[in-house]
């Protein structure tokens, strides 16, 4: 595909015995917010640490704009654009919200190598950093501890983090977990507004996010796709309602 | 933070004002063993406030630290011995070779975490204490008598004494406004992050292994100046200047002082080396009128025994150190 912004060919990973990656291949165009479901253990987090560059994978490629970044170290990727946020909340949890986004925006602003003037008065990183904050409505926590915001608050600074580094492709990996239906909603429409300007990587439990933000979506059973299209032809796949929406259907009922 | 005269940066400034005083109380009363004993105190708390910037800033507990005393000291020391007195060669040296040999260890074992960067710190350096043992030519195991201290011209004179002091004193409020500085640059920010969440910051961007190295290698070259003035300050220079129990102590300094603050390490110094003065003859004092002097004297010796447990109590009870007790605004 031409106009693919990422591009996963034929990736594999094994850990032991399981293949928790097993020739998977999938292309994201520019623009295009991509959901990947799968029951638990489906490998859907694996694929997210070779995509940031954290787990190497055996076999495969990835490519990003063109091009190949499969050796690539985590942070060239995120300096290339390729941002991620993760599914256990990881912070700075000794910093203060604003300074948690700050440090994202230093990320990417040249080197750190300066050591004198003070970087908590510089305009130049606190301002974007407010700007992403207020993206995801945090603003009025900016100056609190993390450790002291609760769980959902994390979540949204998980994603203020990701776009604070003016990033081309957000990696989500399940920025719902553990929110109730109120914060579950507020995440729904926060992703609503970035999918206008992003391109979103998303995976997610919480099927009814899904369907409702989705352009695509992919489903993964055992590290291999089963399917990809379509909320519609996806809701509709046999193969897909037997592996897995249908049983959830059932765990449901 | 409201209010800038609050009980620790009162108690900071008295700390500071009695640092400032000690050569006129020496003076007045002709104690010139308390010069000493201050001196000494200043230039650990100087190496103390330079582990601090690696150990409490960035997470880096390094338990080799005393190393680069040793190499600070001993570049001095043979430089003296080889006729070499000029100041402006030696601290040169003791500074770029400090680096040098922090750079080399950083380098290998910033690849590891947890208890192995301790060990291999601690390795690294035992593997120059052991050097300096076998330097014959140098006093070996016994060391060395350092006949002329580092010449600095017209400029000051290290012999006298109240001079050497206060440049001590000087260098090491340099140092903590330095460390200052750094730890509230963009570059001590991602030295902070690194130290509370490594992998976060290398998913936002940031090659934090760089960071880190750069880091341990300022904190190695400012505990080789505190080296260079050590061995300045004892005319003597021995392989214990860099005896691991050397580099332990330094730990107990920043985590009883505080390591949350640039200025935390300078109390724990103070108190840790000044508790070792003065406990043996609190102890002996109080004790001679229920015991009888003779034995008072004995008891004072176990001294030790009344010193952990107050560090127990620190580190139970106030994580920031005496610093942080006295409410000292945390990291920064």
């Amino acid at each position: 595909m031409a106009d693919a912004l990422l591009e996963i060919d034929r990736l594999t990973r094994r850990f032991g015995g399981v293949v928790a990656s097993d020739s998977i291949s999938l292309d994201v165009p520019k623009g295009e917010l991509h959901a990947i479901i799968g029951p638990n253990g489906a490998g859907k987090t694996t694929l997210i640490g070779q995509l940031a560059g954290e787990i190497a994978p055996d076999a495969g490629r990835i490519r990003f704009e063109g091009g190949d970044i499969t050796g690539l170290p985590t942070y060239r990727r995120s300096q290339l654009g390729l941002a991620r946020s993760f599914q256990i909340t990881s912070l700075f949890l000794d910093f203060t919200a604003l300074d948690n986004v700050a440090l994202a925006v230093q990320a990417h602003a040249g080197h750190s190598f300066h050591f004198w003037r003070d970087a908590r008065t510089q305009a130049a990183l606190r301002e974007p950093a407010r700007r992403a904050l207020e993206r995801v409505g945090l603003v009025s926590r900016a100056d609190m501890l993390v450790s002291k915001l609760s769980h959902g608050e994390h979540r949204q600074l998980e994603i203020a983090m990701a776009l604070a580094t003016s990033p081309r492709m957000l990696l989500l990996d399940e920025p719902m977990a553990g929110m109730g239906p109120d914060e579950s909603a507020r995440m729904v429409k926060i992703l609503r507004e970035l999918k206008r300007e992003l391109t979103i990587l998303l995976i997610e439990h919480d099927m009814e996010a899904v369907f409702a933000l989705a352009d695509r979506i992919t489903v993964l059973v055992y590290g291999r796709i089963i399917a990809s299209g379509t909320p519609e032809a996806i809701r509709s796949n046999d193969e897909v309602r037997q592996a897995y929406l249908g049983e959830q259907e059932q765990r449901n009922a | 933070m409201t209010g800038w005269l609050t009980p620790r940066n009162a108690f900071v400034v008295a700390l500071l004002a009695i640092l400032a005083l000690v050569p006129v109380y020496a003076a007045l009363g002709g104690n010139y063993f308390v010069m000493s004993l201050f001196t000494r105190i200043v230039i650990l708390a100087m190496a103390a406030v330079s582990l601090n910037l690696i150990m409490g800033f960035g997470g880096m507990v390094s338990f080799g630290h005393a190393a680069y005393l040793g190499i600070g000291g001993y570049v001095v020391g043979i430089l003296a011995k080889e006729g070499v007195n000029s100041g402006f060669l030696q601290w040169p040296l003791a500074l770029a070779l400090s680096a040098l040999f922090a750079l080399a260890v950083g380098a290998l074992s910033l690849r590891t975490r947890g208890v192995y960067f301790i060990m291999i710190t601690l390795a690294f350096a035992q593997m120059v204490y052991y050097v300096a043992i076998g330097l014959d030519r140098y006093g070996g195991d016994d060391g060395m008598t350092i006949y002329k201290r580092s010449q600095f011209g017209d400029l000051i004179s290290l012999s006298n004494r109240t001079a050497f002091y206060y440049l001590s004193l000087v260098l090491l409020l340099a140092t903590v406004y330095l460390v200052w500085r750094i730890v509230n640059s963009r570059f001590g920010l991602a030295i902070q992050g690194a130290r509370s969440n490594d992998r976060r910051m290398r998913a936002i961007g940031f090659p934090t292994y760089r960071y880190k190295l750069v880091c341990f290698v300022i904190a190695g070259t400012l505990c080789g100046l505190a080296g260079a003035l050590l061995a300045n300050h004892t005319d003597f220079i021995s392989p214990a200047i860099m005896h691991w129990t050397r580099s332990g102590d330094l730990i107990v300094m920043a985590v009883l002082g505080g390591m949350g603050t640039v200025f935390g390490p300078v109390i724990g110094a103070v108190a840790l080396l000044s508790f070792e003065e003065a406990l043996p003859v609190l102890i002996r004092v109080s004790a001679s009128p229920l015991v009888g002097g003779e034995t008072a004297a004995r008891v004072a010796e176990y001294w030790q025994i009344v010193l952990g447990p107050i560090y127990l109590l620190v580190v139970l009870f106030a994580r920031g150190g005496i610093d942080g007790m006295l409410g000292g605004v945390r990291r920064g």
